[in-house]
């Protein structure tokens, strides 16, 4: 593999990946008779251009970096978690039971708990893949793709059976008091009005700037690093595979489950069957366009954010774009970012590791 | 494709007894900066069996991979009945008549004998024909050769020894004319062996070629007609095994070279600082390779251990560094017996006073993907910082003393260990163990890939230690390297130590023979006590099984 100058590495081949989904996603708007400028500038216009429709950018954003640091931290350990979807899920419960144990108690006292409880539920669900990984051998990939089926099938019931109250028709648990529900920030800035983002999305950039510190500044990050990389290595070192696997798990699956106190304690106040909606298989992309870094995850879950809103204004304003097309656009960014992301490695290796024709002249 | 290429009969070499089935000429291989083959002629007769012995890593399996078209050569042409062959891939090899039966198997375990032995060899779409047809074939080579196995049994139920016989009749099967044997006997009992060797007697006799890798030369005087003696890559000699003696191969095999000088005062003995005690070790695999050795390294000594790669000697050193658990026996560090429960024992074993220098730095020693200074502490990493924080700066000032120290070139903190050279990844290595000042230091092939320059600094630094009073084990391939280092050398073979002997006085012939278990007074018999040949099945089941630790002491 040709090695590319850091900032190409970091910078051009991201941007340039996205540029080519872009321009294969222009074709098909194209191809379905629409002007793909517009189409553009109408996605931009819905996840930048008015306050509302930022905020539910900066919303989407929120879930992204979660479930993409739930992947990336683990990735960091050599382990490949595709379960942020059920870990999220999981979560949930645990910060509806808080919520509605101390419902009508100041936001104040509840939030911290609800993250706690959120991230304890959404630990102990990761965890057990982690167990099976370490203990058993079970792969990790194989167990957390069915611990979410598992925690669909297990959460269905338990909504619709133990925590719907009597009386309600749809799928979801009793609500909490306005008082208890995560604020949102139109409450303090007019700016996002009509916008669901809250304040867990600060919690999101602590969680950024912490799982940095976590990964490049600590003991265990290192651990997690040695054993990531090289797990014969990690051994030799002293360090326990087994038992970082499973924390690592835990941990990330701890980050997961802040997209339910996003949602669930922030938004809708309430449980929902389903609430997570895909958001935790976005962080697999998120964390494999994000390269596994917070400022990567950052990035590229703001992107994930942008085609999420600006998609659903765009379905909304442009007729001949339906839903699926967007999702076609979106799966684009995923097939370009991810599964083809070092597609461009190769050439653009030999443009730099070729002498500028020019310069040699001198 | 018996009859005779009229070129090749009149070569000098056509006037021996047999044409010849196998010609290399001029073979040359590079992996990277390494130089695997170097220049490789081999004639091989038809109709005989041609040993190639060699220590690991001599290149005998490259060249063998070469024949059967693994790798491709960068140089030098291969004949196949005098006649010149670019082989592409196996299936072209196999086409020119040319099997290989590899050391561990390619055989599909949940299959029958029959499946495994028409897999990729099926005549067309549907199975059934196919597999009469090999029925058949199947009875008529058992019956010519020896080779007799049950059809339809299930690859996994059956023992290693049948499992090989499955692989030499897939090759047979497929038309081989030129059987490659890679260290056949290193997975069998002493009864499959003979077996084995009866069916390549048998196998000869009816025309067929057979290429034999192996180190072990009983082996070598017992069956084959010529022999080939490769080192560093390099092809030595080529003998008839009638006008051999093991002692001669011996010699070729480990070469003789000049000693190292290694400026070195005569030892002190002090306190038992090691102490090893009936210790046997198991592989990944659940077979046997430390069978019962006990031995004890005393302060200011090198105790050396001697020996063919692959007969014991890793699996005795990362068991020591509490990387891998026994099962059965005892490891004291200054007296205390170290405990192995969970999968940290290195983290234990180092607190106890012991470091290691792993055999091989690449797989165990070093995260290649970390920067230099990170692989410094690698091993020792809780000792930096007093909370969650890693402290990077004082970690830095430790890389940087160390690279001085141990002139690291290029003393550059954040470049990745991988771009490192080999010899400077390993003083990374040696400096980050040897600089804490540990009690007991294990050391594996301390100088493998390590120029001459900086092996000199190395073994000075080995004799440093072990003058402040450190006990210190070393294990190394290089024959030279043990001898002027080591104040004793146990000799390892086969999982057990085999002789010990003083270095001044020791006969490198004698070494030789004792390390390739063809000693006459101390040939190996084995331990029986041990189940050493299980079948998958029950493999399957030690592994499920929860680990024994009870007979273990902890602390």
């Amino acid at each position: 593999m040709t090695a590319l100058p850091r900032w190409a590495d970091v910078i051009l081949l991201p941007v340039l990946n996205v540029v080519l989904a872009f321009l294969v996603g222009g074709l098909i708007v194209l191809a379905v008779g629409q002007n793909p400028i517009e189409a553009v500038g109408i996605m931009l216009y819905g996840a930048f251009g008015y306050g509302s429709g930022f905020g539910y950018t900066l919303y989407y954003t929120t879930d992204f970096i979660f479930a993409g640091l739930a992947v990336s931290l683990a990735y960091h350990a050599g382990l490949f978690n595709i379960g942020p979807e059920g870990q999220a899920y999981v979560g949930g419960l645990g910060v509806i039971l808080i919520g509605l144990a101390l419902n009508g108690t100041h936001w104040a006292i509840v939030f911290p708990l609800m993250i706690v409880c959120g991230a304890l539920f959404g630990a102990a669900w990761a965890f057990i893949p982690g167990y099976l990984q370490a203990k058993r051998g079970s792969h990790v990939v194989i167990t957390t793709i069915l611990f979410n089926f598992i925690a669909a099938s297990m959460m269905g019931y338990i909504i619709s059976r133990i925590l719907k109250p009597a009386g309600v028709n749809s799928d979801e648990s009793a609500p909490l008091e306005a008082i208890t529900r995560v604020p949102q920030l139109r409450s303090f800035i007019e700016l996002f009005r009509n916008s669901p983002v809250n304040l867990t999305f600060f919690l999101a950039i602590a969680a950024l700037i912490f799982v940095y510190w976590l990964i490049w500044r600590t003991k265990f990050g290192y651990a997690v690093r040695a054993l990531g990389n090289n797990p014969v290595a990690a051994n030799y070192a002293g360090i326990s595979n087994q038992k970082m696997i499973m924390i690592v798990m835990a941990l990330a699956g701890a980050f997961a489950a802040m997209v339910a106190v996003n949602n669930v304690g922030g938004v809708q106040g309430r449980l929902i069957l389903n609430f997570v909606n895909g958001a935790g298989f976005v962080g697999i992309a998120v964390a494999f366009m994000g390269r596994g870094h917070p400022v990567g995850v950052g990035l590229s879950a703001l992107l994930f954010g942008i085609l999420y809103q600006g998609g659903q204004e765009l379905a909304f304003q442009m007729p001949g774009i339906t839903r699926e097309m967007i999702v076609t656009i979106q799966a684009l960014v995923i097939l370009f970012t991810g599964a083809m992301g070092d597609m461009l490695r190769g050439p653009l290796g030999r443009i730099f590791t070729q002498p500028d024709p020019v310069a040699g002249g001198k | 494709m018996t009859s005779l290429n009229p070129e090749n009969a009149q070569r000098p070499e056509g006037a021996a007894a047999a044409p010849l089935a196998i010609e290399l000429i001029g073979i040359n291989k590079h992996f990277g900066p390494v130089h695997a083959n170097r220049d490789i002629h081999l004639a091989v007769r038809r109709g005989t069996v041609h040993g190639i012995v060699g220590e690991n890593g001599a290149g005998k399996s490259t060249l063998m991979s070469i024949l059967y078209g693994f790798y491709t050569a960068d140089s030098g042409e291969i004949r196949v009945n005098g006649a010149p062959q670019t082989i592409t891939d196996s299936r072209h090899a196999l086409a020119l008549g040319i099997g290989m039966v590899h050391q561990h198997f390619m055989l599909v375990d949940n299959f029958t004998v029959l499946e495994n032995v028409v897999l990729g060899a099926e005549d067309s779409a549907l199975l059934r024909p196919t597999l009469n047809k090999a029925r058949d074939q199947l009875k008529a080579l058992a019956r010519d050769y020896g080779l007799e196995v049950d059809p339809d049994a299930i690859i996994e139920n059956l023992s290693v020894g049948q499992q090989q016989r499955v692989e030499i009749l897939k090759a047979l099967y497929r038309g081989a004319e030129t059987l490659i044997l890679d260290e056949p006997t290193g997975v069998l009992t002493p009864a499959e062996a003979d077996h084995l060797f009866r069916i390549l007697g048998k196998l000869r006799e009816e025309g067929k070629t057979i290429i034999l890798i192996t180190h072990k030369l009983r082996e070598i005087m017992a069956i084959t007609d010529e022999v080939s003696v490769m080192r560093q890559g390099a092809m030595v000699q080529t003998l008839k095994t009638a006008e051999t003696s093991p002692e001669q191969l011996a010699e070729l095999m480990v070469g003789r070279r000049v000693l190292l000088r290694v400026e070195k005062g005569p030892a002190n003995p002090g306190d038992v600082l090691l102490d090893v005690e009936n210790l046997i070790v198991t592989d990944d695999f659940k077979v046997p390779r430390v069978k019962n050795i006990s031995f004890q390294v005393r302060a200011g000594e090198i105790v050396g251990i001697a020996g063919v790669a692959g007969n014991g000697q890793s699996e005795l050193l990362e068991s020591i560094a509490g990387m891998r658990d026994q099962l059965g026996g005892t490891i004291r560090v200054n007296g205390r017996p170290l405990s192995l429960a969970g999968d940290d024992g290195a983290a234990r074993a180092r607190l106890a006073g012991l470091a290691h220098v792993p055999e091989d730095r690449l797989r165990m020693g070093l995260v290649t993907n970390f920067a230099a200074w990170e692989n410094a502490i690698l091993g020792y990493q809780d000792k930096y910082g007093d909370g969650p924080g890693l402290d990077i700066a004082k970690a830095r000032d430790i890389a940087g003393e160390y690279m001085k120290k141990f002139d690291v070139r290029p003393a550059n903190l954040d470049l990745k260990t991988s771009n490192f050279s080999g010899g400077n990844q390993q003083k990374i290595v040696l400096a980050r163990e040897m600089e804490r000042d540990p009690d007991v230091l294990i050391v594996g092939q301390p100088t493998r890939g390590v120029d001459i320059g900086a092996i000199e600094f190395i073994h000075n630094q080995i004799i440093k230690m072990r003058d402040a009073g450190k006990a210190i084990l070393l294990v190394s391939v290089e024959l030279d390297e043990i001898r002027s280092l080591a104040d004793r050398i146990l000799v390892m073979f086969d999982g057990h130590i085999v002789g010990e002997a003083d270095p001044a006085s020791a006969d490198e012939t004698e070494l030789g023979l004792l390390m390739t278990g063809s000693h006459p007074d101390r040939a190996v018999t084995e331990p029986g006590t041990l189940p050493a040949h299980e079948t998958p099945a029950q493999q399957t089941m030690v592994q499920m099984s929860p680990k024994d630790n009870s007979g273990r002491e902890t602390n």
